[in-house]
């Protein structure tokens, strides 16, 4: 049986990412060999493999954080054009801080850790230019909200909060401009089971509701099979399989996968 | 012609203190600043005969521009009788021999620590502000190398951050001395650590100031009729000490930044921080022909 790669249910839609052919070395690493991705609008794209195999690399590069030894990187944006590695920094900048949402593994990356929660979120804000006191406090409320962070914790540090707190302080900050893409990775590792099957029913609500382009990284097949309507398969560095989830999941093709699904099972 | 008609006679030191070439790389690092304003000039600031925070930067800045013709007047949070600002008075004119004044009507060259007079300033004068920490950014992004690109980027968004999380957890903007202020709608700068007071004081001033800090090596300016606007949210205006209402118990001038005198029963005094304003109601009470300019403030507001 042959199998189409990309999206066969929404064939007719543009992509909103196109990455292609990335390569990417650390010294004698290879860190990405190689790799393309499609993501489409509304879609929940999911990146499975063991740990080491370029996921958060791969996620570095769509947030424009590091720049790939070879390869393109477009966006289906309006006044978003070419090959977004050849931007400058402060275009990158610019791009990252108004249209790309990440929520980091680490909240320790992705957070101020002394300023308040609600600052946290204020700060996306700041820097697309809002100076309206009322207004930051109003829709950082908003986006935390949303991400069903307690708002009597509204100003508390996250140095204070647990680990599903953090996370959702960090998706309040990606959601609360409602970025074009929303990158996720591994955001519920390192949490317990309870509190990672709440923090992934607000990701599945927040895609239900707003249909946030999304790409979410995790080693944990679980995790890709609840929220993601497609997965990409990576090893070492290179994609091995990609497909629907269930495709993936009921009928993998590569040697990997299978060992990985059934590993799972 | 002889050698000894091309050279000058024996001196025990530089006119001004400093050395030719120090002066030249001064004057070029000015301009510079005054092109740019706001923006931060790295100079190789030189060793003057004082200690590094006393005020060098100014004084070299000082050093170079003053000649025999400029009239200088040295302030000191406000005084002008403070060991440290007596002294810097009497070097100026030992090494250049300038006259000097203690009245801001008859100043050409004000060097200043943390205060800008009461008395507007005239286009013929220039204001030297010495400044201990002249990075607006340090408090937010400890890598200087990193706030350099913010500021090329003009990246301020955490400097507003900043503001707000002063609000949330204090209800009010805590920034006191040295407000960041954006320059010309592109640099921000800190003004040196003046009151909230003396900020508006530098916007579309008719006066050049020229910030220098001698321990970091930086100078930064604020050209004449450039913009000056306190960072502020557009929902929280900024606020000035409120001395509007107070009076000098000395020499009962009201409406001016004051220094606080605590009393033995908890209550305070106050006296006017601008001791050559403070010296002239005096003088006047008493009957002396003094002549004042116009303030800035006028009722204890603003008056443009
Ligand atoms: N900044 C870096 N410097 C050197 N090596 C790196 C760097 N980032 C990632 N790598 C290497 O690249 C490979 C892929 O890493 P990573 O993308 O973090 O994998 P994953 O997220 O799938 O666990 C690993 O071998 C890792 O050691
Ligand atoms: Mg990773």
């Amino acid at each position: 049986m042959t199998r189409v790669m990309d999206a066969p249910r929404i064939v007719t839609t543009k992509p909103l990412v196109v990455v292609r052919n990335v390569d990417k070395n650390y010294g004698s690493v290879q860190a990405l060999r190689q790799v393309s991705a499609l993501v489409y609008p509304g879609e929940v794209l999911g990146i499975v493999g063991e740990s080491g195999s370029g996921k958060s690399t791969l996620l570095r590069m769509m947030n424009l954080e590091e720049t790939p030894d070879s390869g393109t990187y477009t966006l289906d944006l309006p006044d978003v054009s070419g090959n977004l590695f050849e931007l400058d920094r402060f275009a990158r900048r610019m791009l990252c801080a108004t249209r790309i949402g990440i929520v980091y593994q680490n909240p320790h990356h992705g957070l101020l850790m002394r300023h308040s929660s609600s600052g946290n979120v204020a700060e996306r804000l700041l820097v697309a230019g809002e100076r309206n006191f009322a207004t930051l406090r109003a829709k950082a409320k908003s986006a935390l909200a949303a991400s069903e962070f307690p708002l009597e914790r509204l100003d508390a540090p996250p140095i204070e909060l647990s680990g599903g707190m953090q996370q959702r302080v960090q998706l309040a900050k990606a959601i609360a401009l409602e970025p074009a893409l929303l990158l996720l990775d591994e955001p519920t590792t390192g949490l317990d089971v309870s509190v990672q099957a709440l923090v992934l029913d607000t990701l599945k609500r927040l895609q239900q509701e707003r249909r946030i382009t999304m790409v979410i990284v995790s080693h944990d097949l679980g995790v890709i099979r609840t929220v993601a309507d497609r997965v990409m398969v990576m090893r070492r560095g290179e994609v091995v399989e990609a497909g629907l989830v269930d495709q993936i999941f009921q009928d993998p093709q590569h040697a990997y996968t299978q060992q990985l699904v059934h590993a799972k099972l | 012609m002889s050698l000894k008609s091309l050279t000058k006679p024996w001196q025990p030191m530089s006119y001004g203190f400093l050395d030719a070439s120090a002066k030249r790389e001064l004057r070029r690092k000015m301009l510079k600043s005054v092109a740019v304003p706001g923006c931060q000039m790295p100079y190789a600031s030189r060793e003057v005969p004082m200690a590094r925070g006393w005020g060098t930067g100014g004084l070299q800045v000082s050093l170079t521009l003053l000649n025999p013709r400029l009239r200088v007047k040295v302030i000191d949070q406000g005084a002008d009788d403070s060991v440290n600002a007596a002294s810097i008075r009497r070097f100026l004119a030992l090494v250049s021999g300038a006259p000097v004044t203690l009245d801001t009507l008859g100043a050409d060259l004000i060097q200043s620590r943390h205060r800008i007079p009461e008395e507007i300033m005239r286009e013929d004068q220039i204001l030297v502000l010495q400044v201990p920490n002249p990075e607006p950014l340090r408090s937010v992004q400890p890598n200087m190398s990193i706030a350099r690109q913010m500021h090329a980027d003009a990246d301020y968004g955490r400097m507003w951050l900043q503001l707000y999380e002063q609000i949330v957890r204090s209800g009010r903007v805590m920034q006191g001395a040295g407000y960041p202020s954006l320059v010309n709608g592109r640099h921000v700068m800190t003004p040196s650590p003046i009151p909230r007071w003396d900020v508006p004081k530098l916007n579309m001033a008719k006066h050049l100031s020229i910030l220098s800090a001698g321990r970091e090596k930086r100078i930064f300016a604020v050209p004449p009729f450039t913009r000056v606007e306190p960072l502020v949210f557009d929902d929280v205006p900024y606020r000035v000490e409120d001395h509007g209402g107070l009076t000098c118990s000395r020499s009962t001038a009201k409406g001016f930044f004051m220094n606080e005198i605590p009393q033995v029963d908890g209550s305070s005094t106050y006296e006017v921080s601008d001791s050559s304003y403070g010296v002239k109601t005096i003088q006047n009470r008493e009957g002396d022909d003094v002549e004042f300019g116009e303030t800035w403030y006028k009722d204890g507001e603003m008056t443009q």
